[in-house]
């Protein structure tokens, strides 16, 4: 059962923020998924291997080529704050 | 008229020179301008046609992409706030692929905010409404993709299906929706949401498009580590194969969970196959009925860390006042992201962490793999599986935004195919008795893509509706 609380936890891990008056239909909901989620429990898992990896692809490597890559104008192209090819970020300290 | 023929029409009509593409394009358009009002399938329509230069099959003929995916200098929204003026720097793969095979594009079509919801109402930019009912929601994530073909506003359409976003808005607006085997079509430059389930196929007006542009986008790319070297095939050479023989086991156990429509018109498709002298058998996945759940612990887990980067530095919505870095983090987020985007994020965040991990994430790991093997044995005695797409034709725009676990249940026949990575299509199955689409969907092993054209193809000749689309 998630509550009020667990809620603002999730939030601030997810960088966030949900409204006071949001927060009761948010737990509602969450609570409602996670009940329905409880159909796994009559499963039991404990041989079964987790498949991480659902294809039978391993370690695919290539060769470590120098290649041409974006140029600064244009990985900054769609940045909010930018100067001189580089994104500006608020201050930090 | 020339909006209502399919893409193998238009390109014979070309090859004769009877049109030009440009009169393709020029018909497209006008459709749009009729109908863009009322049905909305698209978030941003280009209205110049730009003819490609290179000679290859399409022929310039429009494709219209669904915009999670990049089209050089064009818009990417992802349906999203915090995406609305991004500009793509470069092109996905299968955009690059079109245009080395010479097509052109008409414009980027509506999804749910960055492809999580099953009806196109999450889009930042409104709902795209079902062209067949405009009362209806036309499906999603792809419902823009599948709304535009269905309704005339485009040829074909490219799509994405992480949990079947490419089969069910086809199947409830009543064409063909095409999600390949996990690895077949390459991901790079498709905005990613969970990257482990998400690929990349047509949504087109019958079976032979969906083909044709499947030789085009599939295939190998050193971009996208996950895509597969199996060699590509011409898959257009199975769509007029005999199917006596070919053995199709019908996933039956779900039926009673469909409405009378959705069962009538199984029993319906059964019979075609069978006069077609396939052999037909009841097969059972006994952990499929868990693949809601599962998908929705592994599909948030992966977008909750996917979406991680937008931050408001790199590219995106920025919220103007803030007073330090993390509370701008934060506002940026909370005030671009949606609600079911958010819901998303902090159900994968939840299931991620601390304390929850192996109760969540790994049990839904271990589930997967289970599910996994279910298909594999079903595989090992049948060629294709049959199943709805989905349970009920298209519910009404609103009925189930306020209910998310309702809206998540609508997509529990297709989801299995994702967690699987198993090629599975949509084709029209018939209308129901309020005059709407209904969807089969035929599945098969991975990289088995030639039996789904051969049995898609077969039933199709027997059984179709584009001459009931709504196109006038």
């Amino acid at each position: 059962m998630i509550v009020k609380d667990d809620i603002k936890k999730i939030a601030e891990l997810a960088m966030i923020e949900i409204k006071d008056d949001d927060i009761d239909k948010f737990s509602m909901q969450f609570n409602e998924i996670l009940d329905y989620m409880k159909e796994m429990d009559t499963l039991d898992l404990s041989n079964q291997e987790a498949a991480f990896h659902i294809t039978e692809m391993k370690n695919v490597f290539r060769e470590d080529t120098v290649h041409n890559s974006l140029d600064n104008d244009t990985a900054t192209l769609n940045a909010p704050e930018e100067s001189e090819g580089f994104f500006k970020v608020p201050k930090v300290i | 008229m020339l909006y209502k023929k399919t893409l193998r029409e238009l390109l014979d009509l070309i090859d004769k020179r009877e049109i030009t593409p440009k009169d393709v394009y020029s018909s497209v358009l006008n459709r749009i301008k009729q109908k863009e009002n009322k049905i909305n399938a698209y978030v941003c329509v280009f209205d110049e046609f730009e003819e490609n230069k290179v000679k290859g099959m399409l022929s310039s003929l429009p494709v219209a992409v669904k915009d999670n995916m990049h089209i050089k200098g064009k818009k990417t929204t992802c349906s999203s706030k915090i995406l609305k003026n991004y500009t793509a720097i470069f092109d996905a793969t299968v955009v690059e692929k079109l245009k080395h095979a010479g097509a052109s594009f008409i414009g980027k079509t509506n999804l749910d905010e960055f492809a999580m919801g099953s009806s196109t109402e999450t889009s930042y930019f409104g709902t795209t409404h079902n062209p067949w009912d405009l009362t209806k929601i036309p499906g999603g994530s792809s419902g823009g993709s599948a709304a535009a073909v269905a309704g005339g506003e485009a040829v074909c359409a490219i799509g994405s299906d992480t949990g079947g976003s490419i089969r069910q808005p086809a199947s409830l607006c009543g064409v063909v929706g095409l999600k390949p085997t996990y690895g077949r079509v390459s991901r790079y430059g498709l905005v990613a949401f969970a990257s482990s389930l998400d690929q990349i196929g047509p949504i087109t007006k019958n079976v032979e498009d969906a083909a044709i542009l499947l030789n085009i986008i599939g295939g190998k790319d050193s971009r996208d580590s996950t895509s597969s070297n199996i060699e590509m095939d011409d898959f257009t050479k199975y769509l007029n194969s005999d199917i006596s023989g070919l053995k199709i086991g019908v996933y039956d156990k779900v039926l009673p969970d469909c409405s009378a429509d959705v069962q009538q018109s199984m029993e319906n498709s059964i019979k075609i196959f069978k006069n077609l002298g396939c052999e037909v058998k009841s097969v059972d996945l006994p952990n499929a009925k868990y693949a809601v759940s599962d998908y929705y612990i592994i599909a948030p887990a992966e977008a909750s860390s996917n979406l991680e980067r937008y931050d408001g530095i790199k590219y995106g919505f920025r919220i103007d006042n803030y007073e330090n870095l993390k509370d701008m983090y934060i506002k940026t987020r909370s005030r671009g992201f949606g609600e079911e985007v958010k819901r998303r994020i902090m159900l994968g965040t939840y299931v991620l962490s601390s304390g929850y991990y192996d109760a969540y994430y790994l049990k839904a790991q271990k589930l997967r793999g289970l599910i996994k093997q279910d298909f594999d044995n079903v595989f090992a005695g049948v060629d294709v599986l049959i199943a709805p797409t989905t349970p009920t034709e298209a519910f009404g725009i609103g009925e189930k935004a306020d209910n998310p676990l309702q809206m998540y249940l609508s997509d529990i026949f297709t989801i299995p195919a994702n967690l699987s990575a198993v090629p599975a299509i949509s084709i029209p199955n018939g209308i129901s008795k309020n005059s709407l689409p209904l969807g089969l969907q035929i599945m098969a092993n991975t990289f088995r893509e030639d039996n789904i054209f051969k049995c898609a193809s077969a039933f199709e000749k027997e059984f179709n509706i584009l001459d009931k689309l709504p196109l006038d």
